[in-house]
């Protein structure tokens, strides 16, 4: 009789570890990545081509990241937010050098990544932000600028716009700007500044980008474009001179 | 023992080819098993990632469609779920835990058969309603494969997770797939598959069902031997041939379904 008691609650302990174990396996399984299937905010930069489905596209196979010459993709890895197996780059480890041929597209079985971008320059994986103006040298004051030096498309996607330093009140700012429209995203600039961290980052462009409101025309892109003003130029009314004249010392005397 | 030892030669040399390249520099192989390249002019993709895509609205290029149908037209000749016990790399976890569970008093929990059809459709459902492939956040399937060949460590906690629900589930993740309900399906149609021709002689030692992955699929087949085919015709069946191997009336036999 005891015996069979201790054999019962012995049976009903491993029943309860079992189930237990059980269970913890598969929220383990299925909680894989521990993430929801969406983005869920984390912060990714796709290979080229990859639009915003980006994730309902890729099969996750990873020939775009074997593709790549130069080892800039990588695979999302386990327990990572953002899509386990998916791939990504970090400028800040490898850039991308923008190939001409665009293994990366050209490995992708799926089209998850556009096989009509075929020209580098219309690459948007994402775009520069110089998100620490506190701590760019440039900023400081410095002649740094190895970003502007380092990016491909230097001059159209980085420039560098003279400001008055007015601490110094005497020197030149020379400000690193970036201009979205030729920023492909290949993340040079980060890869190269100076500072143990990064002041200026690639960031997805739905994250950098604000937007202009539709209605909103540039009046002097307008009147570039037509070559002369949209509306009549202001009135020319005639300069109106004083037209009075001093009452005469005669007429004031009394 | 020869359809096990055949089949963990092909378990084997499929990872093999796969991991050829990044670690001898030989690249027989580019991808992993949710879509691959061979010698630059096979593609193959995963069907299951494949379906997913469609769902979440997405219609996948030429080459991964290619790469699907070969694949589907491959399983629909050899049987479906051949895949589960000749390719996966999830079949030797589950094996080797299955083989400490036999050693040990587990009880007899399991998972019933028709789950991982639910499951299957939770995964339809998943990607047509999140617009992503999500199911591949949490597939084992293409998880370990994947990882293996890129050599992600980290997966050894997920093949530890698949070794524990194997030894405390009878049939383990093998018996939930979505991956294997999907080629179950095909296996319905394939003409390849185990027959128990002679199963008169039959003395009921009970060695196949031990070791039988499904042994759903073996009752009807082995033992209603009445005007019923001598052909196990479930998809469920993963051709594997462990029936075959253990069987001392040498009952068992590959052959067509007809």
């Amino acid at each position: 009789m005891g015996n069979n008691v201790k054999s019962d609650t012995n049976t009903n302990r491993r029943q309860f570890l079992a189930s237990s174990a059980t269970a913890a396996c598969g929220v383990a399984l299925f909680g894989l990545s521990g993430c929801t299937p969406d983005d869920g905010g984390a912060v990714l930069l796709r290979p080229p081509g990859a639009d915003k489905d980006f994730l309902g596209a890729c099969i996750r196979c990873g020939q775009c990241v074997r593709a790549c010459p130069y080892n800039t993709l990588k695979l999302v890895g386990l327990f990572q937010r953002g899509g386990t197996g998916s791939p990504h780059y970090e400028p800040r480890q490898i850039p991308c050098e923008m190939c001409a041929d665009l293994p990366c597209i050209k490995a992708c079985p799926t089209g998850a990544l556009d096989p009509e971008l075929t020209d580098v320059n219309k690459i948007k994986m994402g775009v520069a932000v110089l998100v620490d103006q506190e701590n760019c040298l440039n900023y400081l004051g410095l002649r740094c600028g190895v970003c502007y030096r380092s990016c491909p498309s230097i001059d159209k996607a980085l420039t560098l716009d003279a400001r008055h330093n007015r601490r110094s009140g005497k020197h030149t700012l020379f400000l690193p700007k970036v201009h979205s429209s030729h920023c492909t995203g290949c993340g040079k600039c980060e890869k190269s500044c100076v500072l143990p961290i990064a002041a200026i980052k690639v960031l997805p462009r739905s994250l950098a980008k604000g937007k202009l409101g539709e209605h909103y025309r540039l009046g002097w892109e307008e009147k570039a474009k037509k070559g002369e003003s949209l509306i009549p130029e202001a009135l020319d009314l005639p300069d109106r001179m004083p037209e009075f004249t001093l009452p005469s010392l005669d007429e004031v005397k009394p | 023992m020869k359809y096990l030892l055949l089949r963990r030669l092909s378990q084997l040399m499929i990872l093999t080819v796969f991991l050829l390249g990044p670690l001898a520099g030989i690249w027989l192989v580019q991808g992993s098993m949710a879509g691959s390249m061979t010698l630059e002019v096979l593609p193959l993709t995963d069907p299951l990632v494949l379906l997913q895509t469609f769902f979440t609205g997405h219609s996948p290029s030429a080459t991964a469609l290619a790469g699907g149908v070969i694949v589907l037209g491959f399983y629909l000749l050899v049987g479906g779920r051949v895949f589960c016990s000749w390719v996966c790399p999830i079949n030797m976890i589950n094996d080797g835990a299955g083989w400490i569970r036999q050693r040990t008093s587990m009880g007899d929990g399991s998972l019933g058969t028709t789950l991982r059809y639910w499951l299957l459709g939770f995964v339809g459902i998943l990607a047509f309603t999140t617009g992503v492939t999500g199911w591949e956040d949490s597939n084992p399937v293409n998880i370990v494969s994947r990882s293996l060949v890129f050599l992600h460590w980290q997966v050894i906690w997920v093949i530890l997770s698949l070794f524990l629900f194997g030894i405390l589930l009878k049939g383990g993740w093998c018996r939930i797939c979505p991956t294997g309900a999907l080629y179950s399906l095909l296996g319905y149609l394939s003409p390849l598959k185990v027959r128990s021709s002679n199963r008169e002689t039959c003395d009921h030692c009970n060695a196949c069902y031990q070791v039988c992955p499904e042994p759903q699929v073996l009752v009807t087949p082995l033992k209603n031997s009445a005007g019923s085919s001598p052909v196990i015709l479930s998809g469920q069946c993963t051709n594997c041939g462990r029936c075959i191997d253990v069987c001392h009336k040498n009952i068992f036999k590959f052959g067509s379904r007809f």
